[in-house]
């Protein structure tokens, strides 16, 4: 481990605060930035439930932990559990951080085409990059976000796809983010930076995951800007252990006639966080952003999400789905804003809820921004259970319990699975559903 | 004589609280078929839900034997496992469920459970289509999400489709001819009589005489407020028809007068 400096300040829990990782060989504008981060992280406070935003994460357990920012290491663990998260499609597209460190040995990239740059760039020395210093920190909102601020401070390499112009990728690229867990908790510190460059084409999964038991906190930040007619698909999936922390942030920039596509899984981390944000800067563009939650046990995974439309003739759609069950909570707040000169807009925002338990929890709010007069919005939320009359229709047909459960599950599901372009994402998620265990209590309650 | 499949024995029942069934008696044997017609409200599709095994049922009295054993000890995936099979008078629609992953989920539950081989996708393609041919199916059905955007007609079919598919012991049609324009009815009619053999039986349930000039029952029973009424051969059918319902509650309240 490189050598640490003491330091502590109010804003922080102790273990947060405790040790910052040198910066002495980042490059002049990184260690810039990285003073004013610190500078952020020291003025802003660390949410409570008393902050709007965070009114039903509570922060508390997170606060109570010493966690340490993670340094770098290699990964013991066996090649089985590795295997399984590598994407057939992506086999040789990919790449591996372990604790937010750059993990050479399990990445591989000699597949990557012509015109398609996917690499680490190193806190320590090596950014230089004229892309990363332009883009790097100047989407995401360190400013107010105490936690870009932190993530800023901390992360070791970037994450770095660039698509150059005109370039269509058809290999999807996958970055593949593990935590592990340790004696001591540790902070890990994932930073993405994604630039679709004009007219490109691209589709990339970005995973979490975590390996081995045990605490972890994973404060992952990403910036995807979407250039001129570019595309771009984008799946996201959290699938971090039940004693993990993970909170996050996206934010999306969308250049004139940009498409962006976005599927957002959570599947893991005892509490979670996703902000996402979606600014649609230039005129022409288009979004179609979708969630799924699935949790259970005494899991919280929440989600606030803000797309903006900031230029006329722009297109959104949104389908956030969560399903709950035993006491586990989901939280769903999905503002759009549409400025004032943003006319003829097209917002469309669906939250649908299917809660498996009767102690299951949901908060699903939209808040709607509309300064524009001359726009299309429509938005509307449900909170459902399973349909009684279609489980015994399944058991006539000899299906179990579970089986009737899963497979109506999967159906909800299905709407936002069904679009991920990975056939193996799709089919590892739909097993996913379809093998869940159905807790007896699901089925008494209902009843 | 085929041996006995259902034995129902002063079976009462009620749903929410309200008794439904006072008192059902019935036997069904290998081979036979049994209508069972009634008034709309009678208690017909209790019956044939309650024999299903579902939930909202409560039995408050009697019996249910089948193949000699408690039927009612069942949970609603092990009757059907064992061969019993209803048809729905309202078939249920599952959106984002395929009709060909469904029918082939049910078929290998069910194969598994009774030891037989267990198909994969292109194998049971084959085995579906198959048994489309005999209601009359389009292959386009089995893309479709269950029972999804289905007509009545097309509904009633999929049902008899699954029947084939299930090769029920014990099958009960609950209405399964109610909707159908002449050509459906002949068709699941049709359906009906080849899925017929010795070792099983066949309860329709039905509001109308027209079914059963098309599937020859041989016993016909009334059902009128819980129980049934009267039982008869085919001819009862022709005679309610004709004469419509009072006459055989006129003469049941004469019995029990006398
Ligand atoms: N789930 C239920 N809840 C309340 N009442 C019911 C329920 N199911 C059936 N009933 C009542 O039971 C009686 C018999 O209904 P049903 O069995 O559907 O008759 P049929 O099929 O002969 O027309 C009716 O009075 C009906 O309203
Ligand atoms: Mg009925």
């Amino acid at each position: 481990m490189s050598a640490v400096q003491q330091l502590k300040h109010e804003g922080l829990p102790d273990g947060l605060a405790r040790c910052w990782p040198d910066i002495a060989h980042d490059s002049a504008w990184l260690k810039e930035l990285r003073t004013r981060a610190v500078d952020r992280v020291a003025k802003l406070h660390f949410p409570t439930a008393r902050d709007e935003e965070w009114r039903f994460t509570d922060l508390g357990a997170l606060r109570e932990l010493n966690f340490e920012p993670a340094a770098a290491q290699k990964l013991h663990a066996p090649f089985a559990d590795f295997e399984r998260l590598i994407f057939p499609e992506a086999a040789a597209t990919r790449l591996v951080f372990v604790n937010g460190h750059y993990a050479p040995e399990f990445s591989d990239t000699h597949e990557v085409p012509q015109g398609v740059t996917l690499t680490h760039l190193s806190g320590q020395g090596a950014v230089q990059d004229v892309l990363a210093a332009r883009h790097l920190a100047q989407h995401a909102d360190m400013h107010n976000e105490v936690f870009t601020a932190l993530n800023t401070r901390l992360f070791s390499d970037v994450a770095l796809l660039f698509i150059a112009p005109d370039v269509v990728c058809e290999q999807p690229l996958h970055l593949l983010f593990i935590s592990t867990a340790q004696q001591t908790p540790l902070l890990s510190s994932p930073r993405c930076l994604i630039i679709g460059g004009r007219d490109s084409a691209c589709t990339l999964v970005e995973e979490y995951v975590s390996l081995g038991e045990g605490v972890t906190f994973t404060n992952a930040v990403s910036e995807i800007v979407v250039e001129e007619g570019a595309r771009m698909q984008h799946v996201r999936v959290q699938d971090e252990g039940h004693a993990a922390f993970h909170i996050a942030s996206s934010t999306v920039t969308l250049a004139r006639d940009a498409r962006y596509q976005a599927i957002n899984v959570t599947l893991g981390a005892r509490l979670s966080r996703h902000t996402l944000g979606v600014v649609h800067h230039g005129p022409g563009t288009e979004c179609a952003v979708d969630g799924l939650a699935l949790i259970s046990g005494r899991q919280l995974a929440d989600t606030h999400s803000v797309i903006d439309h900031a230029a006329p003739h722009g297109k959104s759609t949104q389908l956030n789905k969560c399903i709950v069950d035993e006491s586990a909570h989901a939280v769903f707040n999905g503002k759009i804003v549409v400025r004032r000169d943003a006319q003829l807009n097209d917002a469309r925002q669906q939250s649908r809820n299917l809660l498996l338990s009767a102690r299951a929890r949901v908060n699903a709010k939209p808040e709607l921004l509309i300064q524009a007069d001359d726009v299309k919005c429509a938005h509307g939320a449900t909170v459902g259970q399973l349909d009684e009359e279609q489980i015994f229709y399944l058991k006539c047909r000899g299906l179990s319990d579970a089986a009737a459960r899963n497979l109506l599950t999967y159906a909800f599901a299905a709407e936002v699975v069904e679009k991920i372009p990975l056939v193996s994402l799709k089919t590892r998620l739909r097993a996913v559903i379809l093998d869940r265990v159905v807790h007896a209590h699901a089925s008494a309650e209902a009843a | 004589m085929g041996t006995v499949l259902l034995e129902v024995r002063n079976l009462h029942a009620a749903v929410a609280g309200v008794e439904i069934l006072k008192g059902v008696n019935l036997t069904v044997r290998a081979g036979e078929v049994h209508a069972i017609m009634g008034p709309n409200g009678s208690g017909k599709s209790t019956f044939s839900k309650l024999l299903a095994g579902h939930p909202a049922y409560t039995v408050t009295g009697g019996e249910v034997l089948y193949q000699g054993e408690n039927l009612l000890a069942l949970a609603a995936e092990e009757r059907s496992r064992a061969g019993v099979f209803l048809a729905f008078q309202y078939p249920v629609e599952i959106p984002g469920v395929s009709n060909a992953s469904f029918l082939r989920l049910a078929y290998n539950t069910v194969q598994k459970q009774r030891g037989g081989e267990e198909l994969d996708p292109l194998e049971f393609d084959d085995l579906v289509r198959e048994k489309l041919k005999l209601v009359e199916m389009e292959a386009s059905f089995l893309e479709r999400s269950v029972n999804e955007g289905f007509s009545g007609g097309e509904k009633k079919r999929n049902e008899i489709l699954q029947m084939a598919l299930l090769e029920p012991v014990l099958a009960v049609l609950d209405e399964t001819d109610s909707g159908l324009d002449i050509d459906a009815l002949r068709i699941v009619a049709g359906g009906v009589n080849k899925l017929l053999n010795p070792g099983n039986a066949v309860i329709l349930v039905t509001h109308y005489q027209r079914l059963l000039n098309y599937i020859t029952p041989h016993f016909v029973h009334v059902m009128e407020d819980g129980r049934i009424v009267k039982t008869g051969g085919k001819e009862l059918a022709l005679e309610l028809e004709a004469r419509g319902y009072d006459w055989v509650r006129e003469e049941q309240a004469a019995g029990q007068l006398a």
